[in-house]
């Protein structure tokens, strides 16, 4: 997995609540067996106007002009501004592996859908968690600069805005620890390998069936 | 000390290892695999040179990719059938104790068939790399979706690396109406709580009406627990739980048995079980459900009129109702009733087992499609339903009302096959999920019971079941 400790990076305002994996990422290109290449295919309804399938070349696909990540203020855009419950729905991890492939390493809404929140950790994204009030503030003071970058530094957990203000946010020293150094977790799991083996035959010993 | 509830017994007896932030190595009893979320696991799995830590726990199928129908033609898009055989060899080379490939007679959803085979049993943790793995929820299990990072986790140590969810308990009590089912239940909590209001919780469901609920029942309302938000829905076992379990395939047997229902018997919350949250609904108060937007929460009960954004004074939640309206081509204050269909869609992993087929064909008996309707179409959730249906006479009573009777799998309720909606088109659908382009590029989908979608497909629009 990739590491994250700093990021100055572009916003870009996603304004919508209830953006759910169906969105980020329409089921035909889940038909891939690969995790890579998703990044064009993001938002593949809101950001093209013709139906897209796997496989196809964007660069020549007509694009709709009202969806934000089409204007070309937020193009190279790092982080991704959203409203409540982003990421509901469907499991599948081809929506992290998408927005990390559209160049994005940070997501700032006032809740996550948990699979979805899980998701991220494991490919290198930072999703944080701020109030409304704090979200409705950055959203406001995105649409009214251009070129709006935040400052986000996961060791000292806070998001700093072009003003100077910062707030913080809240993530499990463990997540901390796995993404600052961008480990491995089924390496670091095996290192209890034993234990796992243990606690099995202690349960194989209570509930034989469930090994049957 | 405060008693626990069936939450904390599942995930007590499931702890490994925690770190000192409370984060926690699960162990994992079950693990169901599909096509979609599993082949880039397997390669992790293959590149490491890691082999699957026990693959006895494995059960495995096709079921998004496949085809209803013309089954002697195969898979016809390459890139589907890439995807079905790359299962195909990922199970060959790395082992199961249930595989039905496609076209297998048992073949199915595999939140059908892991109940349907007795793999899914009260007690274990399951996951998949699917978030309707709450489904299995019905049986006190605790089940999870995970995504694919966590289905390489999981093939390679058998664990999953979690931290506590809170709880909460939705009680509903009281007893339903007749027409009103587990479908309507689940969509009326989730019109409740909203489609965050279960987020970082497990869900214990319970009161009289969950009680009252086949084991069918309970799939469907633990199957729509990720749409409140929760990775977990829960229903404590009970006598219904082990005589839908007796005597299937991998269902423990002889003094197996006796010892399991007894631990089975322990998986309840303790009468003085706090629950971190507890909602509260009255069973006789729900009225048959229909979605009108594009989030299961956007539901209201049949006989109420589409909601008027003017009305809402919450500018995200007013941006959301006219973005959905926009969407579905619906006018603010159209009664539910007069929305005419295009399309009906019963089955996926919510509403496609027997009882769900059974309710359908009691309203559609006898009766005729509309002629409005293009297509209506009932997809049974495995071979072993799709059987069981036609020895009852099921298939004939779709059929010459005038409804496609297809083969297994998830079809029309993610569109990944050639089962999908055209721009525009309006459905009246079983499944789980009313997202835009869900059931196609423009679909249009509403979520309704399998009962409501018989009902509409009758009249062309919807309908209250109840005086149909």
């Amino acid at each position: 997995m990739k590491a994250f400790t700093t990021l100055n990076g572009l916003v870009c305002p996603l304004d919508r609540a209830n953006v759910d994996t169906d969105a980020i990422i329409p089921k035909q290109f889940l038909k891939s067996i690969k995790r890579s290449g998703f990044g064009p295919y993001l938002f593949d309804e809101w950001r093209y106007t013709n139906y897209g399938e796997p496989g196809m070349d964007c660069s020549t696909r007509p694009l709709n002009p009202d969806f934000v990540l089409n204007q070309p203020r937020y193009q190279g855009a790092q982080v991704l501004l959203a409203r409540d419950n982003f990421g509901c729905g469907s499991s599948r991890e081809h929506a992290p592996w998408a927005i990390e492939d559209q160049g994005f390493r940070v997501i700032i809404a006032p809740s996550f859908a948990d699979i979805f929140f899980n998701n991220c950790y494991k490919n290198g994204i930072l999703p944080i968690v701020a109030s409304a009030e704090q979200v409705d503030t950055l959203f406001k003071e995105c649409f009214a600069n251009e070129g709006y970058k935040l400052n986000v530094d996961l060791e000292a957990q806070t998001v700093t805005t072009p003003s100077g203000q910062s707030f913080s946010f809240d993530i499990t020293p463990t997540r901390k620890h796995n993404l600052l150094n961008g480990l491995d977790e089924i390496g670091l799991t095996l290192q209890h390998a034993d234990k796992i083996k243990a606690f099995e035959e202690k349960h194989q010993a209570a509930q034989p069936w469930l090994f049957a | 000390m405060a008693g626990k509830t069936l939450y904390d017994k599942l995930w007590e007896s499931h702890v490994v290892h925690e770190e000192a932030d409370g984060t926690c190595l699960i162990y994992i009893d079950r693990h169901l695999v599909h096509e979609v979320t599993s082949p880039q696991a397997f390669e992790g799995l293959r590149m490491a040179g890691r082999k699957p830590w026990r693959n006895s726990s494995i059960v495995a199928n096709p079921d998004h990719n496949t085809p209803t129908k013309d089954w002697d033609k195969g898979i016809e898009d390459p890139i589907s059938r890439l995807q079905v055989e790359t299962l195909d060899n990922n199970i060959k080379e790395f082992g199961a104790l249930v595989y039905f490939p496609f076209k297998n007679k048992d073949q199915g959803i595999i939140h059908v068939i892991g109940p349907e085979n007795g793999t899914t049993l009260p007690g274990m943790t399951v996951v998949c790399g699917d978030s309707h793995t709450s489904t299995h929820g019905a049986f006190g299990a605790l089940a999870h979706g995970i995504g694919t990072s966590e289905v390489e986790h999981v093939l390679a140590t058998q664990t999953l690396v979690a931290k506590k969810s809170k709880s909460m308990l939705v009680r509903v009590d009281g007893k339903l109406g007749k027409g009103v089912t587990a479908k309507d239940v689940a969509l009326a909590i989730i019109g409740k709580i909203g489609t965050a209001g279960g987020t970082g919780y497990a869900i214990e469901f319970g009161g009289e009406v969950i009680r009252g609920l086949s084991m069918e029942g309970r799939m469907t309302l633990c199957n729509m627990a990720i749409e409140a938000g929760a990775r977990a829905g829960l229903v404590a076992p009970d006598e219904k739980t082990a005589a839908y379990l007796e005597g299937r395939l991998h269902a423990p047997k002889g003094d197996n048995w006796t010892k399991a229902v007894a631990y089975w018997n322990t998986l309840s919350s303790d009468a003085d079980a706090t629950f971190d949250t507890v909602v509260v609904l009255n069973g006789a108060e729900i009225a048959p459900q229909v979605t009108w937007g594009t989030s299961p929460e956007q539901v209201l009960p049949i006989g109420s009129t589409v909601p008027d954004p003017a009305k809402e004074a919450d500018a995200t939640k007013r941006t959301s109702i006219e973005n959905a309206l926009k969407y579905m081509g619906l006018t603010a204050n159209t009664p539910i009733e007069q929305i005419q269909l295009d399309k009906i869609f019963i089955g996926s992993c919510t509403n496609s087992r027997i009882e769900d087929l059974r309710a359908a064909a009691s309203v559609a008996k006898g009766k005729k499609v509309a002629s409005n309707i293009k297509l209506a179409m009932v997809v049974p959730g495995s071979g072993q339903v799709k059987r069981q249906a036609e020895a009852e006479g099921l298939d004939k009573i779709f059929i010459e009302a005038g409804f496609e009777w297809r083969e297994p799998g998830c079809s029309m309720c993610l569109a990944m096959n050639s089962d999908r909606l055209s721009p525009g088109e309006r459905c009246a659908s079983t499944s789980n999920r009313n997202f835009e382009g869900r059931q196609g590029p423009g679909g249009r989908t509403h979520l309704v019971s399998p009962e409501m979608a018989a009902a509409a497909a009758i009249a062309g629009h919807f309908v209250d079941v109840r005086s149909a």
